[in-house]
C-alpha cells in the first residue's frame, strides 16, 4: 500500500514537471497554427524554423554569447579563485562575500545598473555590451564551483612541483589545472546555461539589431508566439536531454573499466 | 598554453569587432524599431536592394517598453512604430521630430479618414504616418448565443455566465465599461470612473477569465461564447472557425492606430523618411497587410487586394462615417494613469 502511494506521488510529480514540455513538443508537430485545433502531423515548422533568418540569427547570437561569456568567465573566475585562495582569512571572507552579491542580486538591478554604467561611458549598445554583461554575471558562478575544488587540493603538490624546478605557470597547468578541472567544467556549464536563458539583463544591455532567443521570443508577444518557436524549443530540450544522458552515462563506463 | 591564450584573445577581439563594426550599405543605414512580427521580412530585403540603405531592425513588445529606450537615448533609432496614445505622450515630451512630407510623396496612398482620425493624438498630422489600425469589438460564436449581438450589454448578460472572455488590460477593460455607460473612453471624471469600476466588478462574476491573446485560441476551440478581441485577430479566428462573428458594438469603441514616427535624436532622418515612403508604396503595403493581417490604412494597397471578400470586409475596413462614437486612446497624463491603475487593481482584487 505504502509502495503504491509512493509510486503515485512520484508519478504525479513527474507529470507536473514534464506535462508542459510534452504539450510543447506535441504542438510543434501540429499542422494547425492554433493550439485549439489538431490539424494533423507535420514537420513543416521544423523546415520553416531553419529558413527563418531572424530566429536563426537570434540562435547564433545566443550560442555565441553563451559560449564566449562562459569561456571568458571561466578564465577570469579561475584566476580570481587562485588570488582569493592566497588571501588572509578576513580578506578572503570579504571577497567571497562580494562575489556572492551579484548572484543573489535581482537580475533587474544588475541589468539596469549595467545599462546606466554603459550610458555613463557613452558605449554604443550591441553585441559587446551584452557579452560584457553576461561575463559579469557569470564570473560568480565559476568562482562558486572552482573554489571548493581548489581548497580541497593539497597545496604541497604545487610547492613540490616548484621545488622540482617547474615555472609557476607550468606547474599550474600540469598539476593544479587537472585537479580543479571538474570544478572549472561545472562552472563553465553553469555559466553557459545561465547566459543561455537570461532575459532581463540582456534586455537592458542590448542594442538595435541584436537579439538573443529570449528577447526575440518575447517580442512575439503582441501577435502570439509562432509554432516555429515550439519546434526550436523542442530541439533545445532534446539537445539538453542528450547532453545529460552522455554526461550521466560516462562515469559508469569509467567505473566498469577500472573494475575490469 | 600560448596557443590557448592566443585563441582566446582572437575570440574576444572578433566578438568586440562584430559588436562595433556594423556592415553599412553604400547609402548608410536606417535603424528601425518596430513591434514584433509587424513587418514582412522580405520588405526589408527589398528596401535594402532598392535603396542601398542597410536596415538595422529591432523589435519591442509593448509601448511601455519602447518608451524609456527612446527617452533615455541608450540606443538611437531612426524610425519607430508606437501606438496612438504613446505618440501623443512622445509629442508632449518633445521626443519626436517633425516629418518632412516632401520626402514622403506616397502619403497620398493613405486614406484621409485615417489621417483625420490621427488628429486625436497628432493634431496637425506633423509627426506620424499611419501603418496599421484596428478596432476593438466583440467576437461571438453564432451557435452559442441566441440572437445577433450589437451591444456591449451582452458582456453583462447573466445567461452567458462563465462564457465571457474579457481583455486583461486597464484601458481596454475601462473602455468597454465607459462606452457602455455612454461616456468617453478617455474620461478622467472621478464619478464616471467609479461607475465604470462598479460595473466591471459586477461583470467580473460573469466572466470566465481575463485574457490577452488566449482569447483567439479559446474562441477557436469553442471554449467560450463571447470575447472582447482586436479586429486584426477577428479575420484569422473566423478562417479557423466559421461560427465566429465579429461586431463593433453600437455604443462605439476604440479605434487604435500604430503609426511611424521619427525620434528627435534620429541619426539618419532622411533615410527614415525614405523608409516610411517605401512602406507607403501600394505594393509594399499590400505585402505587409498580407503578412501582418492587421488592417492597412493604405487605400491604394486595399485596391490591389484580389480577394473581394477581404477587400470589402467591414471588419477589416470599417467605414468611419457610419459611426459617430469611435474614439482613439489619448495619453491622459500621470495622475489619470495612476487613477485608472488604482481602480483596475480594485476590480482585479475584488
Amino acid at each position: 500500500m505504502k509502495h503504491t502511494i509512493q509510486k503515485i506521488y512520484i508519478g504525479l510529480i513527474l507529470i507536473l514537471l514534464y506535462a508542459p514540455i510534452a504539450t510543447l513538443i506535441v504542438l510543434s508537430f501540429n499542422a494547425s497554427k492554433t493550439r485549439a485545433k489538431w490539424g494533423g502531423f507535420t514537420l513543416k515548422w521544423y523546415g520553416e524554423l531553419f529558413q527563418n533568418e531572424a530566429i536563426m540569427g537570434a540562435l547564433t547570437h545566443t550560442l555565441l554569447i553563451a559560449f564566449l561569456s562562459a569561456v571568458i568567465a571561466s578564465v577570469i573566475g579561475t584566476a580570481a579563485c587562485l588570488g582569493i585562495l592566497h588571501m588572509r582569512k578576513r580578506t578572503r571572507t570579504i571577497f567571497l562575500g562580494i562575489t556572492n552579491i551579484p548572484m543573489l542580486n535581482a537580475d533587474i538591478v544588475t541589468g539596469i545598473s549595467l545599462m546606466l554604467l554603459y550610458l555613463a561611458f557613452g558605449a554604443s549598445f550591441g553585441f559587446s555590451t551584452v557579452l560584457m554583461a553576461h561575463i559579469t554575471f557569470n564570473i560568480p558562478y565559476v568562482i562558486l564551483s572552482v573554489m571548493p575544488k581548489l581548497s580541497q587540493m593539497n597545496y604541497s603538490t604545487y610547492e613540490a612541483g616548484l621545488d622540482l624546478g617547474g615555472s609557476p605557470a607550468y606547474v599550474f597547468f600540469v598539476i593544479v589545472f587537472p585537479e580543479i578541472f571538474p570544478g572549472i567544467l561545472s562552472g563553465f556549464l553553469m555559466a553557459f546555461t545561465m547566459s543561455l536563458d537570461d532575459f532581463i539583463i540582456t534586455h537592458f544591455t542590448k542594442g538595435p539589431g541584436i537579439d538573443t532567443l529570449s528577447t526575440k521570443i518575447y517580442t512575439e508577444l503582441k501577435k502570439g508566439i509562432k509554432p516555429e518557436i515550439y519546434s526550436l524549443s523542442t530541439l533545445l530540450f532534446l539537445s539538453v536531454l542528450i547532453l545529460l544522458l552522455i554526461i550521466n552515462l560516462k562515469p559508469d563506463k569509467r567505473k566498469e573499466m577500472t573494475a575490469q | 598554453m600560448k596557443q590557448w591564450t592566443a585563441l582566446l584573445l582572437l575570440a574576444v577581439i572578433t566578438a568586440l569587432l562584430t559588436g562595433c563594426g556594423r556592415k553599412t550599405g553604400p547609402n548608410g543605414e536606417v535603424i528601425v524599431y518596430n513591434w514584433g512580427e509587424y513587418i514582412d521580412p522580405d520588405v526589408l530585403v527589398m528596401f535594402e536592394e532598392e535603396t542601398g540603405i542597410s536596415v538595422i531592425y529591432d523589435e519591442f513588445e509593448t509601448n511601455e517598453i519602447m518608451y524609456p529606450k527612446i527617452e533615455n537615448g541608450a540606443s538611437l533609432y531612426d524610425v519607430v512604430c508606437p501606438s496612438d496614445y504613446m505618440i501623443e505622450k512622445m509629442i508632449q515630451n518633445e521626443l519626436l521630430a517633425e516629418i518632412n512630407f516632401d520626402h514622403i510623396p506616397n502619403i497620398k496612398n493613405i486614406d484621409s479618414q485615417y489621417l483625420i482620425q490621427s488628429r486625436e493624438f497628432d493634431p496637425d498630422n506633423k509627426y506620424s504616418v499611419p501603418f496599421c489600425f484596428g478596432t476593438v469589438g466583440i467576437l461571438y460564436n453564432k451557435t452559442m448565443v441566441d440572437s445577433p449581438i450589437d451591444s456591449w450589454d451582452i458582456l453583462w448578460d447573466e445567461r452567458y455566465k462563465d462564457n465571457i472572455l474579457m481583455q486583461d488590460s486597464v484601458r481596454d477593460a475601462f473602455m468597454v465599461a465607459l462606452k457602455r455607460l455612454g461616456y468617453s473612453m478617455n474620461s478622467t471624471d472621478e464619478t464616471q470612473l467609479q461607475q465604470a469600476k462598479e460595473s466591471l466588478i459586477v461583470q467580473k462574476a460573469l466572466t470566465q477569465a481575463y485574457v490577452v491573446d488566449q482569447v483567439r485560441d479559446k474562441m477557436i476551440g469553442n471554449e467560450a461564447a463571447i470575447g472582447v478581441i482586436y479586429s486584426g485577430e477577428a479575420i484569422y479566428t473566423k478562417s479557423e472557425n466559421n461560427d465566429l462573428e465579429y461586431v463593433i458594438p453600437k455604443e462605439g469603441t476604440n479605434i487604435w492606430i500604430d503609426s511611424w514616427v521619427i525620434p528627435k535624436n534620429a541619426p539618419n532622418k532622411e533615410n527614415a523618411e525614405k523608409f516610411i515612403n517605401f512602406l507607403c508604396r501600394a505594393d509594399i503595403a499590400l505585402k505587409n497587410f498580407e503578412y501582418i493581417t492587421y488592417s492597412t490604412p493604405n487605400a491604394a494597397a486595399r485596391a490591389l487586394i484580389t480577394d473581394d471578400e477581404i477587400r470589402s470586409n467591414p471588419v477589416a475596413f470599417p467605414d468611419f462615417t457610419q459611426y459617430d462614437n469611435l474614439e482613439t486612446y489619448r495619453y491622459l497624463g500621470e495622475d489619470a494613469t495612476y487613477q485608472y491603475n488604482a481602480l483596475w487593481k480594485e476590480v482585479k482584487s475584488y
